[in-house]
C-alpha cells in the first residue's frame, strides 16, 4: 500500500461568482484542468484566482455555472463531501494536535481503519521527509516543517484535486526555491491533478503545466508557461508575466501572415499573428532589444544601471520610455548617447493596438 | 475514497429525532409533572393517568384529541427514510413533518388553556370545549424539539447552508428558544399593558396608567418630588457618566502610567462579578448609615447631627458608582490596550507632543469604548434593584416601583407591564443610541499583526490628578469591603461592636448526627438551590453563547443581521423586566413554569447569554478561519469541525464563560426577585428579606459567605485556565530546515 493519485480533470462552465448583491469576484469563467496537471492561477490581488480555489474546495458556492471534478457535477456539494484537499497559505495546522494528529485528522472522516490511518500517515510524512516528527506540536516545527506537514496531510487522502493557496508566501526567497521544487517533484512522482493560486509570476513559469492567467474576474489567457511568455494575448498578459516594452507600431502590409511593421523610419518583419494592416502594438522583452544595432529606433539612452549581472538601461524615444537589459556589463554604455536600437528575429511579438489610448 | 453525505441512504441524525419525537409522543408523560425526576408518577397510575399519560395514550382513551394531527407529523419523516438527500421528496417530506407537527403543537397549545378555549372566537367557532389542559411537559418537549429538527433537516436539505444540517439546526434552535423566552414574554408583557380589569383589552387602560403623574410628574422641578421615570432616567445617566470617567482614569493608569501597582488594580475587576450589587448598599448603610461608624464619629467629634442624608439619591448614586465602576474599567481597559501604539508612536513622530497624540489620536480612538462602558453603566443602574431597595428612601425608581406593583399590596400586573415597558423603552433607547452613533464608524485598530510597539505614558499634566483619583477611589473601594467583612463579625453594628461569630453561626451551623449532617443553619436552604441552580445554568448558558458565536463569527446566511440583533437585544434587557414579563408569560399553558426551579435556570440562561456570546466572539475572531476550512477540505463536516478544531482552541474561553455564568448566577437579584418561590429561593432574594427586617448582621454574614464562595471558583478558574493554556496560533518562524 502507498499513496497513490486519484488525480481527475476539473472543469468550469460559466462559473460566476457574486458576493453579496453587486461584487462580482468572477465573471463567467470556463476552464478545464487536465488531470494529472499543474495548473496555476496567476494574477494580482483581487483578480478573482483565489475565489476561483476556494470554490473548487466547495469553500465558496459558485452563483451562477457548474463545476465538475472527474464525472461528477459538485456545484452544489460542500467542502466536506468533495474529494479535494488543500495547502492553506497560513498552513492552518491544528495547534492543539501532534503532527502526527494533525496529518491523520481527515483519514478519521474517510472510513480508514485506526491502524491503516496511522499507516498511511506515517508514509506521508515520509514522503515529505518528515519521518520522526510525529509527536512534536506545530508550534514546535520550522516553517517550512510546518508547510510539509500541511502538504502531507493533504496527500494521504489521495484527493482528485490538490489545491495549494499561495504556499510559499510564509517561506523566505532560498526556501521558496527548493519547497517549489518539491511540490513539483510530489506533484510529478504521484500524477496529482493541482491547481495552484500565486501572484508571483515567476514561482508560477517554474512549477507549472498551464497557467491561467487571471485579470478582473475573468481569465486573460490560458497556456504553457511558454506560451504566456512569447505569444502574450495581450498587453496586460504581456506586461505581468515578466516586463515587456509595449511599443506603438503601424502594420504595413501582410503576406502569408508575416506582417511588415513600421516604427518611425524603422521597419521590421514578424508573424502577424492574425492581425490586420493598420495600428498595432509591439511587445518586446527587455532582453530582446538589440542595443547599438546597424538598423533600428533612434534612442536616447537616459540613465544606466549595474545591478550585477547585467546592466539595466532607460531609453527616451519618439513613442516614450524603453527598458533594456544587457549582458555586457564590461562596457556599459554611457548615458546621454544616441543610439539605434533593433529587434531579435525572435522574441518580439505583436499585439491588437491598446484599446484605452 | 470519501463517503458521500449525499449519496447516503441512512441518515443516522433523522433517525435520531424521528425516535425522539416517537419516544415523547408514546413513552413520556405529555404534560408537566411536579418533581419529574423522582420518577414517582412512573408507580402512579403511569401510563393510564391522566397527569402522567403520554400524548399517545391519552388519545387513545379518547382524551385531548386534539393532540392527534401531530401524530401526522411523526408519520411522514418515516416515508423519507431511504432516501436520498438530493431527492426533491425527502426534503419536502421533513419540511412537511416539521411544519405540522410545530406548528400544530404551538396552535393547540395557545388556543387551549386552563378553563378549555383561550379565545372567544373559538368557543363561537367550535362550541364550548368542555375540556382543558395544563402546561406542556417533558413528552411535549422533546416532540417540539423533535419537530423543530425534522423541520431544519429538511430546509438543510433543499440547499440551504450548503446542505449543513449542523448550522441550519443551530440557527432554527437559537431562533425557537431566542423567540419563547425572549421576545414571547416581552410581547405577553405589552399586551398585558393593554388588559383591563374584567379581562378585556382597552387603550384607555394603558393610557391612564402610563400618563399616571407618579411615572412623569415634574414637582422637583417646583420643590415637590418628580416621577419615578424622570427618577430612574437621571440617576442612570450620573451612574453612566460617572462610572465612564472612572473607568477611563483606572484604565489609563493600569495601561499608560508608570503604576506600581498594576495587578492590585486589575483585581478590581473581579469585583462586580463577586459581589452581590445590593451589598455595596449595606456597606454603606454601615459606614454612612445614621448609626454609621463614619456618622458617629463626625457626630462625636464636631458634633454634627446625625441625618438621613444618604437614603435617597446620594447613596444610591455612590453605591451603583462603587458597584459598576469596575465593570466600565473592564470594557475600557480592552479598548485603551487596544489603540494600537504604532497609531501613538506614528503621532509622535508627526511632532505631537504627548498631550497632543493623546487628545487627538488615543482618545478618538476610544470613543466607542466610552460608549459602550456609558451604555452598560446605564443599563445596570436602571435595571439595579437592590442598592435602590436598601438606599431609597424616598426615591422612588423604575425597577422597585415596579417590584412593588407585583408583590405589594397593589398586586397590579398592568401596572407593572406598564413600567417595565418604560424600563424597556430607556435601556433599548439607550442601546439603539449606541449602536446608531457608532453606526458605521470602525475604530479597530488590532490587526492580526504583531505590533512591537509601547503605549506612550500619559501626559504629566494629566497623570497626577488621574493617579489621585485612582487612588482615592480605590482606597474608599477597599474600605467598603472591609466594612463588609467587618460588619458580618459584630454583635449589633453601631450599637454593640463585640465580635461574634453568632451570624454565621445562625447561617451555616450545621449537626453531625447518626443519620449524617444536619444542616440546620437557617442559609443553607437558599445556598444549596443558589449552587445548584447556578451549575445548571452555567453549563447550558455556555452551549447556547458558544454556538451563537459560532454562528455569527463563522456563518453567513439570510438573516444574520436580525440574528445578531435579537440575541444582543436580551442585553439591552433589564432583569426586571425578565422577571416581570416572565411571571406574565410563563405562568398559565402552555409553558407553565413559575415556582419551579426550571424558570430560575431559564432566566440565568437568557439573562447571561449575552455574555458568552460576547466572550465566544472575541476568542473566535482570534481563531484563523483558515483552521475551519482545513479541517472542512479535510472531510469534517461543520459539527466534527465545531467538535474537534473550535471547541479545544476555546478551552480557555469555555471556562471563563462557565464560571462567569455561574458566578452571575449566584450574585443576580433583579429578574430572581419575581422568579423565587417557597421551595426555590435563591441566596440574593434571601438575603434582601433579612435585610428588609433590619436583620443586618445576617445578611452581611451571608453576603461575605457568598463573596468569599465566588471568589474561590474564580480563583479555581485562573488555575485551571492557567492550566489549560494551549499554544495560540504559532508563530512563523523563519529558520531554515
Amino acid at each position: 500500500m502507498s499513496i497513490n493519485s486519484k488525480a481527475a480533470p476539473v472543469s468550469f462552465r460559466n462559473v460566476t461568482k457574486v458576493y453579496g448583491t453587486d461584487v462580482v469576484a468572477v465573471d463567467d469563467i470556463n476552464l478545464e484542468i487536465e488531470a494529472g496537471k499543474l495548473v496555476t492561477l496567476l494574477g494580482p490581488s483581487g483578480c478573482g484566482k483565489t475565489t476561483t480555489l476556494r470554490m473548487i474546495a466547495g469553500l465558496e458556492m459558485a452563483t451562477k455555472g457548474s463545476i465538475h471534478i472527474g464525472d461528477r457535477d459538485v456545484t452544489l456539494l460542500p467542502a466536506t463531501d468533495r474529494d479535494v484537499s488543500m495547502v492553506f497559505q497560513s498552513y492552518a495546522l491544528f495547534p492543539h494536535m501532534s503532527v502526527m494528529e494533525n496529518v491523520s485528522y481527515g483519514l478519521g472522516f474517510s472510513g480508514f481503519d485506526k491502524s491503516e490511518t496511522k499507516d498511511r500517515a506515517a508514509q506521508g510524512l515520509d514522503l515529505v521527509g518528515l519521518r520522526g516528527y510525529g509527536d512534536r506540536l506545530p508550534s514546535e516545527l520550522s516553517g517550512g516543517q510546518q508547510q510539509r506537514v500541511a502538504v502531507a496531510r493533504a496527500l494521504v487522502l489521495e484527493p482528485q484535486v490538490l489545491l495549494f493557496d499561495e504556499p510559499l508566501s510564509n517561506l523566505d526567497a532560498k526556501l521558496r526555491r527548493q519547497v517549489r521544487e518539491e511540490i513539483r517533484d510530489i506533484q510529478q512522482n504521484l500524477g496529482l491533478t493541482v491547481v495552484y493560486v500565486t501572484h508571483d509570476q515567476e514561482e508560477a513559469l517554474a512549477v507549472s503545466d498551464e497557467i491561467v492567467v487571471m485579470r478582473n474576474a475573468s481569465i486573460a489567457q490560458i497556456g504553457s508557461p511558454r506560451d504566456l511568455y512569447d505569444a502574450p494575448a495581450d498587453r496586460f498578459v504581456a506586461d505581468f508575466i515578466g516586463e515587456a516594452n509595449i511599443i506603438p507600431c503601424e502594420i504595413t502590409s501582410v503576406s502569408k501572415d508575416v506582417a511588415t511593421i513600421k516604427i518611425d523610419a524603422f521597419t521590421h518583419k514578424l508573424p502577424a499573428r492574425g492581425l490586420p494592416v493598420g495600428p498595432a502594438a509591439l511587445a518586446v522583452r527587455p532582453t530582446r532589444l538589440k542595443l547599438g544595432a546597424k538598423t533600428g529606433m533612434k534612442m536616447t539612452l537616459q540613465k544606466a544601471t549595474y545591478v550585477g549581472s547585467r546592466m539595466e538601461y532607460t531609453l527616451k524615444a519618439g513613442f516614450g520610455e524603453v527598458f533594456a537589459v544587457s549582458e555586457d556589463v564590461d562596457t556599459p554604455l554611457e548615458p546621454g548617447a544616441d543610439i539605434m536600437v533593433g529587434l531579435d528575429a525572435i522574441g518580439p511579438v505583436l499585439l491588437p493596438p491598446d484599446q484605452s489610448h | 475514497m470519501r463517503t458521500l453525505t449525499t449519496e447516503q441512504t441512512t441518515h443516522p441524525v433523522l433517525i435520531f429525532w424521528i425516535i425522539a419525537g416517537w419516544v415523547g409522543f408514546f413513552l413520556l408523560p405529555w404534560y408537566g409533572v411536579e418533581d419529574f425526576f423522582t420518577f414517582e408518577w412512573l408507580i402512579d397510575g403511569y401510563p393510564f393517568d391522566e397527569d402522567y399519560a403520554p400524548a399517545a395514550f391519552l388519545i387513545g382513551q379518547g382524551e385531548k384529541l386534539w393532540l392527534t394531527p401531530m401524530f401526522l407529523g411523526l408519520l411522514l419523516p418515516l416515508l423519507a427514510l431511504g432516501r436520498r438527500k438530493t431527492d426533491p421528496i425527502y426534503a419536502k417530506l421533513l419540511i412537511a413533518a416539521g411544519a405540522i407537527g410545530f406548528g400544530w403543537l404551538i396552535l393547540q397549545g395557545f388556543t387551549i388553556g386552563i378553563r378549555g378555549w383561550n379565545f372567544e372566537w373559538a368557543k363561537a367557532l367550535f362550541g364550548e370545549l368542555g375540556d382543558r389542559q395544563f402546561g406542556m411537559g417533558y413528552g411535549a418537549l422533546i416532540c417540539a424539539s423533535a419537530f423543530l429538527f425534522l423541520f431544519t433537516q429538511g430546509i438543510a436539505a433543499r440547499g440551504a447552508i450548503n446542505g449543513d444540517v449542523f448550522v441550519v439546526s443551530a440557527i432554527g434552535g437559537v431562533v425557537v428558544i431566542v423567540t419563547a423566552f425572549v421576545f414571547f414574554p416581552i410581547a405577553k408583557m405589552l399586551t398585558a399593558a393593554f388588559i383591563t380589569e374584567d379581562g378585556g383589552y382597552s387603550a384607555g387602560v394603558f393610557a391612564s396608567k402610563f400618563f399616571d403623574d407618579r411615572l412623569w410628574g415634574l414637582g422637583c422641578l417646583s420643590g415637590g418630588r418628580c416621577g419615578v421615570a424622570w427618577n430612574s432616567l437621571f440617576l442612570a445617566v450620573l451612574v453612566g457618566l460617572i462610572t465612564t470617567v472612572l473607568g477611563l482614569i483606572f484604565a489609563l493608569v493600569v495601561t499608560r502610567s508608570g503604576f506600581r501597582y498594576k495587578r492590585a488594580l486589575r483585581a478590581l475587576t473581579v469585583l462586580p462579578i463577586i459581589t452581590p450589587p445590593f451589598v455595596i448598599g449595606l456597606a454603606l448603610i454601615l459606614l454612612f448609615g445614621l448609626s454609621g461608624s463614619v456618622t458617629v464619629f463626625f457626630s462625636d467629634m464636631f458634633g454634627i447631627q446625625p441625618t438621613r442624608w444618604l437614603y435617597g439619591l446620594p447613596g444610591i448614586l455612590i453605591a451603583q458608582t462603587l458597584a459598576f465602576t469596575p465593570i466600565a474599567f473592564l470594557v475600557l481597559i480592552g479598548v485603551v490596550e487596544g489603540v494600537s501604539p504604532s497609531m501613538e508612536e506614528a503621532a509622535q513622530t508627526l511632532r505631537a507632543s504627548k498631550w497632543q497624540v493623546f487628545k487627538t489620536v488615543s482618545l478618538p480612538l476610544m470613543r466607542p469604548g466610552l460608549a459602550n462602558a456609558f451604555l452598560l453603566g446605564f443599563i445596570e443602574s436602571m435595571a439595579d434593584f437592590g442598592n435602590p431597595l436598601v438606599l431609597g428612601g424616598n426615591y422612588d425608581v423604575l425597577s422597585t416601583e415596579i417590584f412593588f406593583a407585583i408583590v405589594g399590596a397593589q398586586y397590579d400586573q398592568g401596572k407593572a407591564a406598564v413600567l417595565a415597558m418604560v424600563l424597556l423603552c430607556f435601556t433599548l433607547g439607550a442601546f439603539y443610541a449606541q449602536r446608531f452613533w457608532l453606526g458605521k464608524k470602525s475604530y479597530t485598530t488590532v490587526s492580526g499583526k504583531g505590533d512591537s510597539g509601547v503605549h506612550p505614558h500619559m501626559p504629566r499634566a494629566l497623570s497626577i490628578p488621574v493617579l489621585a483619583m485612582a487612588m482615592i477611589w480605590a482606597a474608599f473601594t477597599m474600605v467598603v469591603y472591609v466594612m463588609i467583612f467587618y460588619g458580618s463579625v459584630v454583635e449589633l453594628w453601631g450599637v454593640n461592636n463585640t465580635l461574634t461569630l453568632k451570624h454565621y453561626v445562625t447561617a451555616f451551623s450545621f449537626r453531625i448526627e447518626d443519620s449524617g449532617i444536619r444542616w440546620s443553619g437557617a442559609a443553607w436552604d437558599s445556598f444549596w438551590t443558589t449552587l445548584k441552580i447556578a451549575a445548571i445554568a452555567a453549563p447550558l448558558t455556555a452551549i447556547v453563547g458558544l454556538i451563537t458565536a459560532y454562528l455569527l463569527t463563522r456563518q453567513t446566511f439570510a438573516g444574520k443581521n436580525a440574528f445578531e440583533f435579537g440575541t444582543m437585544l436580551s442585553f439591552a434587557i433589564p432583569g426586571t423586566v425578565i422577571g416581570v414579563s416572565y411571571i406574565l408569560a410563563f405562568n398559565v399553558p402552555p409553558v407553565e413554569i413559575t415556582g419551579t426551579g426550571i424558570i430560575l435556570v431559564v432566566s440565568f440562561i437568557f439573562r447571561n447569554m449575552p455574555v458568552g456570546v460576547r466572550a465566544g466572539i472575541a476568542s473566535m475572531s482570534q481563531l484563523d478561519k483558515s483552521l475551519d476550512e482545513s479541517s472542512l477540505t479535510l472531510g469534517a463536516n461543520s459539527w466534527q469541525t465545531f467538535r474537534r478544531i473550535i471547541l479545544p482552541l476555546l478551552r480557555p474561553a469555555i471556562l471563563a464563560a462557565l464560571v462567569y455564568s455561574f458566578v452571575r448566577a449566584m450574585t443576580a437579584i433583579s429578574a430572581v426577585i419575581f422568579l423565587v418561590s417557597a421551595e426555590y429561593d435563591m441566596a440574593t432574594s434571601y438575603i434582601i428579606g433579612r435585610v428588609e427586617n433590619n436583620d443586618y448582621g445576617l445578611a452581611i454574614a451571608y453576603s461575605t459567605t457568598l463573596i468569599f464562595v465566588m471568589l474561590s471558583v474564580v480563583a479555581l478558574m485562573q488555575f485551571i485556565v492557567g492550566r489549560t493554556e494551549i499554544g495560540r496560533r504559532m508563530t512563523q518562524s523563519r529558520t531554515n530546515t
